[in-house]
């Protein structure tokens, strides 16, 4: 089971260490995790994915993250409805016979084609993690050269009804 | 040229520098007691310790690991944060023991570390070390001063983080050239700290749910950790315990929080417990667990721990409830605060007094029991022995192993704060330097090294300390020439392939003692124990016994690693 986890932080230059210290030597094991800055100075926000078995082991993480002192704010949003987004680049073989095709095979997914090279396409996608799967499984067949996912950032969305109907909500 | 000269001497006397900053600060901390060790990214604080007039003194350890121990015994005995200096690279890597121990132990010390100049700092420059990387899953928090404006903030920040909530240990890392700076004036040093809010008040919902589940109770039982102590909640705890009429167990950390000799109290419970505490949480109905952390050597095999009962846990640290037990009742609170509201309660318990009858009647038929009919001493009279001729009153620390647990055994704590021993970590050579913290801390208390011939060999450099400051320390080593945890573990579960835990050749203690110039003393049977114990413990001065006990003796009951805590071994039925 996954779950999503977005933390407030002061940004100072141990606190990226120190959270991902303590869940390393609590055993958890992390997916993902992303980093930026927000519109305060001087407070970060960070969106951790991880991997997990139970809901006490999720408690006890939110427990252990809450207790760091440069942690402002910790928010474990798997059950609410959230959007969620990552962006990978990905390197794609390509020719002038099948460029056409690569092309028809993305738009679906509302990817772009940043750079275009003799042999190869550069091809910016944003999404949910399980879009962005899709898309790289469909490039597969054309010859993956180079792949770089920022892993999930993520938001709770402004209306917060009926959490239990539905885990997550994405456009 | 005359003019020149003024001038220097003006400047010398008005400006000064961070480590200047930095003394004020400990000064404004009121710190009585500094554990120190100079050395090259120290040195400007150590010119700053000599030029300035200090209102705390400075102990000078052996080692750096005898600093942080002697810190965590001041701060175990004292209920005030412990404070150590170090200098960079090995200077802070030899405090690392200590400060984990400390960190498993929630004690509040304060560790400044020299570093080399911000500069070099990614160099590896010489004496280098990631004092921040290193640190950082071992403390509760760390700083590393960049900006010398930010010194006198960062250390209150500091002594409040450590002190506070759980306590725990701190780290300020300071470049050489921050404490070199020169300063013209006092920054602010005000702080806020958003993100560190220690909820300290309990919720009255679930205290009034603690003491429904009181009332419903048919067989409760209390567990006391070291919370108890921290909070000092002891004299709560009593009248909690006496309005109710309720059993008594103890964590390790948690003895002396509950007087040993009170008819309420079963014992320690756990690996080594009586046999009475642990069948009291084997069959309870309702645990109410006060400041302690349900560790796995109190609780045995999850799975089998306190199969009967509802769990109540008051904890300070949110993130200790149920963590490794499942709670029903969790109360986040100071133990002091918790127990006060449960006091004001008007419950009405109405639990059975076969109850009682059950866990007093284990208590007779069941005590912990030694075979001292050997020749050499045994080790758990020779504790009695201690516990007698100190009267119940003295500081006891103890290493780890077996001499750690028969002192937990035998000596009966009575007061609070009297039981220095290293819980979490398990530390070897913890006792000794523990023990000249305590002393330091309570000049006047007599205060009792107990430790093996072992442990005692990993810190004994800690004897010129007891003599340079002639603390009246009596380190008692009971000396079974064996890693005696480690040889009985290999006895019962290893077939006696004693593996490397036979200490053939220890130093003749006696000499060792002496050359230090700590008088010193052998006891090799009880009738010379009789004689000369009592004078050599109630001296003014620094003593070492060199206690020669039987060697193959096990420390009893046991749980073995894996089992219940209902499946215990090597308990005897009393005779009548």
């Amino acid at each position: 089971m996954q779950r999503i986890i977005t933390l407030t932080v002061q940004n100072s230059s141990g606190v990226l260490n120190r959270v991902t210290g303590m869940l390393s030597k609590r055993g958890f094991n992390i997916e993902s995790i992303t980093v930026g800055s927000t519109d305060q100075e001087g407070i970060s926000k960070m969106t951790i994915v991880v991997e997990m078995t139970d809901d006490k082991s999720a408690e006890q993480l939110t427990k252990q993250l809450h207790k760091q002192i440069d942690v402002l704010k910790v928010n474990d949003i798997t059950d609410s409805k959230i959007v969620a987004r990552e962006l990978a680049l990905i390197k794609v073989g390509a020719s002038n016979t099948n460029r056409g095709e690569i092309q028809s095979i993305i738009e679906p997914f509302r990817a772009r084609v940043l750079d275009v090279a003799r042999n190869s396409l550069i091809i910016e996608v944003t999404g949910k993690t399980d879009k962005v799967n899709a898309l790289i499984e469909l490039l597969e067949p054309y010859g993956i050269k180079d792949l770089s996912r920022t892993g999930v950032t993520a938001f709770r969305r402004g209306q917060q009804k009926n959490v239990q109907d539905i885990k997550t909500l994405s456009v | 040229m005359k003019v020149e000269v003024e001038r220097a001497e003006e400047v010398v006397t008005n400006i000064k520098t961070g480590a200047d900053l930095l003394v004020d600060a400990l000064a404004e901390q009121e710190i009585d007691t500094l554990f120190g060790y100079p050395g090259g990214a120290v040195l400007p604080i150590y010119d700053a310790l000599y030029r300035n007039e200090l209102s705390f003194k400075h102990i000078l350890c052996r080692h750096e690991q005898g600093l942080i121990h002697a810190a965590e015994g001041y701060a175990r005995v004292s209920g005030k944060t412990g404070v150590v200096i170090a200098t960079s690279g090995p200077g802070a890597t030899n405090l690392i023991t200590g400060i984990t121990d400390a960190m498993m132990d929630s004690l509040p010390v304060v560790i400044f570390t020299g570093q080399v100049a911000t500069k070099v700092i990614g160099t590896d420059a010489f004496q280098e070390a990631d004092v921040i990387g290193l640190t950082t899953p071992i403390t509760k928090h760390n700083y590393q001063v960049t900006d010398v404006k930010d010194l006198k903030r960062i250390v209150k920040e500091a002594f409040h983080i450590a002190s506070t909530g759980r306590p725990g240990p701190v780290v300020v890392d300071i470049p050489k050239n921050i404490s070199e700076a020169k300063v013209e004036m006092d920054y602010p040093d005000d702080f806020y700290l958003k993100g560190y809010q220690p909820t300290t008040t309990p919720n009255p919902l679930q205290i009034n749910r603690l003491m429904d589940a009181l009332e419903l109770a048919e067989r409760p039982v209390v567990l006391t950790g070291a919370g108890v102590q921290f909070a000092k909640a002891t004299g709560e705890l009593k009248k909690f315990v006496e309005k109710y009429d309720l059993p008594v167990v103890s964590t390790l950390l948690g003895l002396g929080a509950f007087d040993a000799n009170h008819k309420n109290f079963l014992g320690m419970a756990g690996m080594h417990g009586t046999y009475t505490a642990n069948m009291a949480i084997h069959e309870a109905d309702l645990l109410i667990n006060i400041g302690a952390r349900f560790d796995d050597r109190l609780t045995g095999k999850i799975s089998d721990f306190a199969p009967h009962a509802k769990i109540a846990h008051i904890d300070i640290d949110p993130a200790e409830i149920g963590k490794n037990v499942e709670t029903q009742i969790p109360v986040v609170a100071d133990a002091k605060e918790a127990l006060t509201l449960m006091n004001e309660s008007s419950a009405k318990t109405s639990f059975a007094d076969s109850w009682h009858a059950l866990v007093q009647a284990n208590k007779k038929e069941y005590p912990l029991w030694y075979d001292n009919s050997k020749a050499l001493l045994s080790p758990q009279k020779f504790i009695e022995d201690i516990y007698l001729a100190t009267k119940g009153q003295a500081i006891v620390t103890t290493d780890v192993g077996q001499h750690q647990m028969w002192s937990a055994q035998f000596y009966k704590f009575k007061d609070p704060n009297h039981f220095v021993t290293s819980g979490g970590l398990g530390t070897m050579g913890f006792g000794l330097p523990a023990a000249i913290g305590a002393q330091l801390a309570f000049p006047e208390k007599t205060v009792v090294a107990i430790v093996g011939d072992g442990g005692f060999q990993m810190t004994m450099q800690e004897l010129a300390t007891l003599k340079q400051y002639n603390l009246p320390v009596k380190v008692v080593i009971l000396n079974n020439e064996a890693l005696g945890m480690v040889r009985q573990w290999q006895e019962e579960f290893y077939d006696e392939r004693y593996s490397e835990s036979l200490m053939q050749t220890n130093p003749d203690f006696v000499k060792l003692g002496e050359s230090f110039g700590i008088k010193s003393y052998r006891f090799t049977n009880e009738g010379e124990v009789s004689e000369e114990l009592e004078s050599a413990l109630t001296s003014d001065e620094p003593i070492l016994i060199d206690a020669r006990v039987e060697k193959l003796d096990l420390v009893s009951p046991m749980v073995p690693a894996g089992k219940g805590n209902h499946e215990m071994i090597g308990v005897k039925k009393c005779k009548e």
